[in-house]
């Protein structure tokens, strides 16, 4: 089989210690936020960066983790009798929790200067939920058994439930946060059945005894199509990713980010932990679910992405197509495996794996991006936004890096694990089913177009917010953010940067995980340190550094030459516009008109209340509503039932006591009766 | 990779920035000459380009850093991409740095730049050509990859030099996913430089135009190099065009430094050709409605996708 026959466990688990120290710690921090709850000092220049410090601690463990490739075990003797709690930290955890601490990191730096008081939960208690929230991200990624797994998965869905709904006062943010608890749990529903599969009769709920069950075929489907469906609903699988455009604008901004940057990402972990890890080599078919959702997912969020008005929402179908993208590569990679072209699978994993520590980082940096002109301005409504390149410097410039890096463009991040993808696509000829063969050109031609509409999703979220004249006249007065939320704002984007030109050391890096869950490393046919090359028998290769360094010297020689040989003076004046003057910044594109061609091209998609004026209104007004089809299609007519139901069950409920006595009598006797026939 | 890769390498670049404009003027000409017009000079965006950088640069107001550095990096994507395109040689030293598909991010990563400078003043006319240029983004784009996929899938590489050379060294005459991606990219070439059926480069009509509309507000050295990016851009296009489906002539791996005597005639040739043949495609088509192009391009795109399935069918 493809899994380490004899890891090497260490004797020690000392970076597993160092872990639950870690875990600890941040739930040390959290409650020390209640000595003072109302001190937004205390909080916001000391716990905050505290917790902060210990997400890099947390990085850098699980980074000597990575490159030692080794496992470790733990069994903490704390939960029911009989019932202690496995933990274990290998490649696959390791990685995860890498993405955890580095972008925590940021986001925590981020927060410390971003909480103020007067906004809904008080700071102490918001430190607190946030830092539980952190600490069972973490506990999920190192439970090794399906008990602390669920209990650790619940612990991260109630606080982060608590802190969507920190703004409680609005009705709105009450309805997002119950859409997410509602999905929340439909999906643990769906891994508690899950794991009672995956046990196989054993009744041994370690993972351990997961991985050496003889699952039939049929069985071992069900299980994965539950994970599928429980996975997919805490990462935002279409159509189960209508909590994710409620919950994420609701939520304050390094929550959203934490959310869609690291959150989602627990449950790729748990996709592949049980797809490739716990269900021991996958059969090639069940790829075909992921993938086929997914590049609908691609689709889909991007269709509404650049139909929305409100900035965090945007981000938020942005993720959904992010999503769509990894569970994509975990579908092509499930294919190659259980065909057993393991290299492919590795490439397509380690494409999955990419795309998920990038998302991690450009998501967090743009949603904290829109944190900060949210808490300047006041106003997360795009068609009120614009200009404030000139007045948040800071903002804007960072925040350009991680539109070009979502954008998909080099040398950035995005652009390599596009690549990675891309490549992994263009290997699908080799496969051993000729109907596969046929359906992977539809499939790319998804992929490329989702990439390409993520351009125009974010020229229009970076051009309307930050470009162009304000649209207000009270976002003159907007005021760039302070020093703590710029340095976390820099870490992620050097993070983008990072990522974008050093893919072959993360590459590296990531190695042992595609060598444990698939079983095979993606090969490097080049000996230069900066050149890409993970193909052996294509010649491909790609070197952002090169690539860069020319692009600069070119700029640089344009820029010289053209101040050398023409030095001519320049002026500033307004602007010319075909000479129409009069314009007025309400003259600019909007929002809704930007993303109009998208509106108007892919109708059917959309579900389009609109209001035109008259030609002889006094006052007239534009107004278009975008809604998705599947609330009507698939949510009304879900919850109708529920409710049909629910009023069926409350006949019985009379309010008599009389009756009540009535109804024990009459289960008593059928108690009796069951057990006489028995 | 020894010296004469090099200065081959150089040469390319030096050609492709230096020709661009000669090429605009070419196509100019022709289409002039099929129009029953005087044609103007082969020269004179040249001396336009000259005039430009003369001039005193006016910028608006309301322009951020932004507007200014849109140019220079719009102007340098181009070099660069110039610079991977195997127009002369496969041997080029920088080609390995970037694949075909960085190619495609270099061309996307310009329009970015592109319609952000756009969007950057905040006029009526700007904000619109952006958001047109990001509707025929978006469907050019992937029919662009789609395309360069049927020719990757057909050399096993996405390299582009390994493509030219794989497909020059077979017979004579496009394989039939070739055919269906050769339509394809035709239409995208169209779409992508602004030419007839897409958007009309000879007006400033306000209502219709895409391309010129983003560069209302660039005046004098900024708008020369905006130009000029764009005159580059068409020379890529038609480049990429010939390293996919007319790759003969060009110096290959094995045959060294003298392949070049052939080559850079064969590129004149070929470009001379291309350019009367977009002549006659912008004069036997009218401008069709901004709403009707993703339509346009939809087809594109189809045909690229047509293409690959025939490939995958018939090697199956």
């Amino acid at each position: 089989m493809h899994r380490l026959v004899h890891p090497v466990a260490a004797p020690f688990p000392m970076l597993l210690i160092g872990c639950v120290g870690l875990l600890l710690g941040w739930t040390v921090i959290g409650l020390a936020g209640l000595v003072r709850p109302r001190s937004v000092v205390l909080a916001g220049r000391l716990l905050f960066p505290l917790g902060a410090l210990l997400g890099l601690a947390l990085a850098l463990l699980a980074g000597a983790s990575l490159l030692g490739g080794g496992i470790e075990r733990l069994i903490l003797p704390i939960g029911l009798p009989n019932l202690p709690m496995h933990l274990r930290l290998d490649p696959l955890s390791s990685i995860f929790l890498l993405l955890l601490g580095a972008s925590s990191f940021g986001i925590s730096l981020f927060a410390g200067g971003y909480f103020r008081v007067g906004e809904g939960t008080a700071p102490g208690l918001l430190c607190l939920q946030y830092h539980l929230f952190l600490a069972a991200m973490g506990l999920v990624l190192i439970a090794d058994d399906a008990y602390s797994f669920l209990v650790a998965w619940e612990v991260m869905a109630l606080a982060s439930y608590f802190l969507v709904t920190t703004q409680h006062r609005i009705a709105e943010i009450r309805r997002a946060g119950f859409i997410y608890l509602l999905m929340a749990h439909v999906g643990a529903i769906c891994l508690l059945l899950c794991f009672g599969v995956l046990q196989g009769g054993s009744w041994h709920f370690t993972f351990h005894a997961m991985r050496s069950a003889h699952l039939s075929l049929g069985w071992a489907t069900v299980a994965f199509a539950l994970a599928l469906l429980g996975f997919g609903a805490k990462a935002g699988l279409v159509p189960l990713h209508v909590w994710l455009p409620e919950a994420h604008p609701a939520a304050p901004s390094p929550v959203s980010a934490l959310m869609s940057g690291v959150m989602l990402k627990t449950a790729v972990y748990g996709m592949l932990r049980v797809g490739l890890d716990l269900l021991g080599r996958p059969v090639w078919w069940w790829g075909l679910a992921p993938l086929i959702l997914g590049l609908f997912t691609i689709v889909y969020g991007v269709l509404f992405a650049a139909v929305q008005t409100d900035m965090k929402r945007l981000l938020a179908y942005s993720s959904v197509e992010n999503i769509g993208m990894v569970f994509t590569g975990i579908g092509l990679t499930i294919v190659f495996a259980g065909s057993g072209l393991k290299v492919f699978a590795a490439l397509a994993l380690l494409a999955t794996l990419y795309h998920c520590l990038n998302h991690a980082f450009m998501k967090s940096l743009l949603f904290l991006g829109t944190g900060s002109v949210l808490h300047a301005t006041g106003e997360r409504n795009l068609g009120r936004l614009g200009g404030l390149i000139h007045r948040m410097p800071w903002v804007a410039w960072l925040t350009l890096i991680g539109t070009l890096a979502i954008a998909g463009l080099p040398p950035l991040n995005g652009f390599v694990s596009e690549w990675l993808l891309l490549q992994s696509f263009l290997f699908t000829g080799h496969l051993p089913h000729a109907f596969v063969n046929l359906l992977i050109p539809m499939a790319m031609a998804l992929v490329v177009l989702g990439a390409a509409l993520a351009g125009y999703v974010m020229v229009k979220f970076y051009g309307v917010i930050f470009l162009g004249q304000p649209r207000e006249a009270a976002l003159a007065r907007a005021q760039d953010c302070g020093w703590l939320e710029r340095i976390g704002l820099t870490w992620l984007a050097l993070g983008c940067v990072a990522l974008g030109l050093f893919p072959l050391q993360v590459i590296r890096a990531l190695g042992a995980v595609t060598q444990q869950l698939v079983g095979a490393v993606v090969p490097q046919s080049s000996s230069h340190w900066w050149l890409l090359a993970p193909v052996p028998e294509r010649s491909v290769s790609y070197a952002p550094l090169v690539f860069l360094t020319a692009t600069l010297a070119v700029v640089l020689m344009t820029v010289l030459a053209v101040r050398l040989a023409y030095r001519q003076r320049e002026r500033r004046g307004p602007a010319w516009d075909c000479g129409a003057g009069n314009l007025t910044a309400r003259m600019q594109d909007t929002a809704e008109g930007f993303g109009q061609p998208i509106r108007h091209l892919f109708q059917p998609f959309f579900q389009i209340e609109r209001e035109l004026p008259e030609p002889t209104d006094r006052a007239p007004r534009y107004r278009v509503v975008v809604r998705e089809r599947i609330w009507r299609l698939m949510y009304e007519p879900i919850s109708g039932a529920v409710e049909g139901l629910a009023n069926t069950a409350a006949r019985l409920q009379q309010g008599r006591i009389s009756v009540y006595l009535l109804y024990s009598f009459l289960t008593l006797l059928v108690l009796l009766a069951v057990a006489l026939i028995r | 990779m020894n010296a004469i890769d090099w200065i081959t390498q150089v040469l390319e670049v030096v050609v492709a920035v230096a020709a661009a404009p000669a090429f605009l003027g070419w196509l100019n000409q022709c289409r002039a000459w099929l129009q029953n017009r005087r044609a103007p000079s082969l020269w004179l965006p040249y001396r336009n380009l000259h005039k430009l950088f003369h001039k005193e640069a006016v910028i608006a107001a309301s322009a951020s850093p932004l507007f200014r550095i849109a140019p220079y990096v719009v102007f340098g994507t181009m070099v660069v991409a110039a610079a991977i395109i195997p127009s002369m040689s496969t041997r080029l030293p920088l080609v390995g740095s970037a694949d075909a598909i960085a190619l495609v991010g270099l061309f996307a990563a310009a329009r970015m730049f592109m319609t952000l400078a756009a969007m950057d003043v905040g006029t009526a006319f700007g904000t619109l050509g952006a958001r047109r240029e990001m509707m025929v983004g978006f469907l050019a784009e992937p029919a662009l990859l789609m395309v360069i996929f049927v020719a990757s899938q057909i050399s096993s590489s996405t390299a582009l030099p390994v493509i030219t050379d794989h497909l020059a060294s077979g017979h004579l005459g496009l394989s039939p996913g070739l055919a269906f991606s050769a339509v394809a990219f035709i239409l995208v070439l169209l779409a992508e430089n602004a030419r007839i059926p897409v958007d009309n480069p000879a007006t400033h009509l306000e209502l219709t135009m895409i391309h010129e509309a983003m560069l209302l507000e660039y005046s004098a050295r900024h708008l020369a190099l905006m130009e000029w990016a764009a005159q580059l851009k068409l020379f890529n296009y038609a480049c990429i065009g010939f390293a996919l489906f007319l790759p003969w002539g060009v110096a290959r791996a094995h045959i060294g430094p003298m392949g070049l005597a052939v080559a850079i005639p064969a590129l004149a040739i070929k470009l001379a050709v291309a350019g009367a043949a977009l002549a006659l495609i912008e004069t036997v088509s009218a401008k069709m409605r901004v709403m009707r192009i993703p339509e346009f391009l939809a087809t594109a795109f189809l045909f690229a996708v047509l293409g690959l399935l025939v490939h995958v069918l018939l090697k199956a």
